[in-house]
């Protein structure tokens, strides 16, 4: 029987091929239309990389991380590699996740991605989902609620950022070339990153 | 000698650009090109790269020249990547330019400061 970790990057994988096409349409209103191609065709490496029977959390996602690193070939190649390895350091060891953990991987997860593309929020970029999903979470998690709801706030925080993200103009990468012609759009990155929240969520909620 | 590695999404852009800065800087042989993904598709691969400066390294560490977008990021992975302690140091220069005159700067046996100031150099070299 394939592990837990596996089944996590195997689902998060099979979203984000599911996707690739409107990614990519997404992309190609502001960007260089290739954000689905490319993290498709890293999912698809790290669904061959990760051993199906690796129980270790930790190790999967660094794995995943490296996996993606050297076959995404953007700008998201390193951002998604670095949140996944970041993320993997903190999850080292570990065969289940606890709230304290979610609160850590979403900690390591930003500041692996501002790390790389050195972004603040209202860029217009993934972070504009990501930042508002953990401070959703991490509310929820200190007004007392259990993990899966908490994390059921952060998907609506994240949701809302990538509506935020129509209202604003990019300031970072090949969008920012466009100026005030990128609102209107919604940025991919915000879009895959919000599945990926969204895709951890209901699976956990499974296995819980 | 102070080594170069070639940072491109088109492995032909990496690879012509080592042909061209290796035929100009004759006898120079640590320039190492890391264009495109393993199976040729247009793209930067961090592992790609740290593995390419490795081999650009002999201890007086690696100057890199980037083309655009994720090759900077690309290369910051890389970087941090590495097990060993080499000092990299990215040129802000045009790949092309940049390489020549990086490859001429380290041939003759300059640090790695001069190196990426003359390849920075070329930013402002005029060829009208």
């Amino acid at each position: 029987m394939s592990s837990k970790a596996y089944d996590c990057l195997k689902r998060i994988g099979d979203v984000i091929i599911e996707n690739k096409d409107f990614l990519t349409d997404l992309d190609r209103e502001i960007g260089d239309a290739d954000h689905g191609v490319n993290m498709a065709r890293g999912f698809e490496a790290v669904i061959g990389k990760v051993p199906e029977d690796q129980e270790d959390i930790g190790a999967a996602f660094k794995t995943c991380g490296m996996t993606l690193l050297s076959t995404v070939g953007g700008a998201s190649g390193p951002l998604y590699g670095t949140a996944y390895m970041d993320s993997g350091k903190v999850l080292a060891g570990k065969t289940s996740i606890e709230k304290e953990d979610v609160s850590a991987v979403f900690d390591a997860a930003i500041a692996g991605i501002q790390k790389r593309g050195k972004a603040e929020r209202g860029e217009k970029t993934m972070l504009d989902s990501i930042m508002p999903a953990r401070d959703a979470y991490n509310e929820a998690i200190a007004a007392g609620e259990d993990m899966i709801p908490a994390l059921e706030k952060a998907c609506e925080a994240a949701r809302e950022g990538i509506e935020f993200t129509k209202t604003i103009h990019a300031t970072k990468g090949r969008a920012s070339y466009l100026g005030d012609r990128s609102i209107g759009h919604q940025d991919p990155g915000a879009t895959s990153i919000t599945l990926t929240l969204e895709t951890i969520t209901n699976f956990l909620k499974e296995v819980k | 000698m102070v080594g170069l590695v070639i940072v491109s999404h088109s492995p032909k852009v990496a690879e012509g650009a080592v042909d061209l800065a290796q035929e100009m800087a004759h006898g120079y042989d640590q320039l190492v090109a890391a264009g495109g993904l393993d199976d040729g598709t247009i793209g930067t691969d961090a592992v790609r790269i740290k593995e390419a400066i490795e081999r650009a390294d002999d201890g007086d560490g690696v100057v890199v020249l980037c083309d655009v977008g994720s090759s900077i990021m690309s290369t910051e992975t890389a970087m941090d990547l590495l097990e060993s302690d080499i000092t990299v140091r990215i040129a802000d220069a045009p790949i092309i330019e940049g390489v020549i005159a990086a490859a001429v700067s380290a041939s003759i046996g300059q640090d790695i400061a001069a190196v990426v100031a003359d390849a920075e150099d070329a930013k402002s070299f005029s060829k009208l």
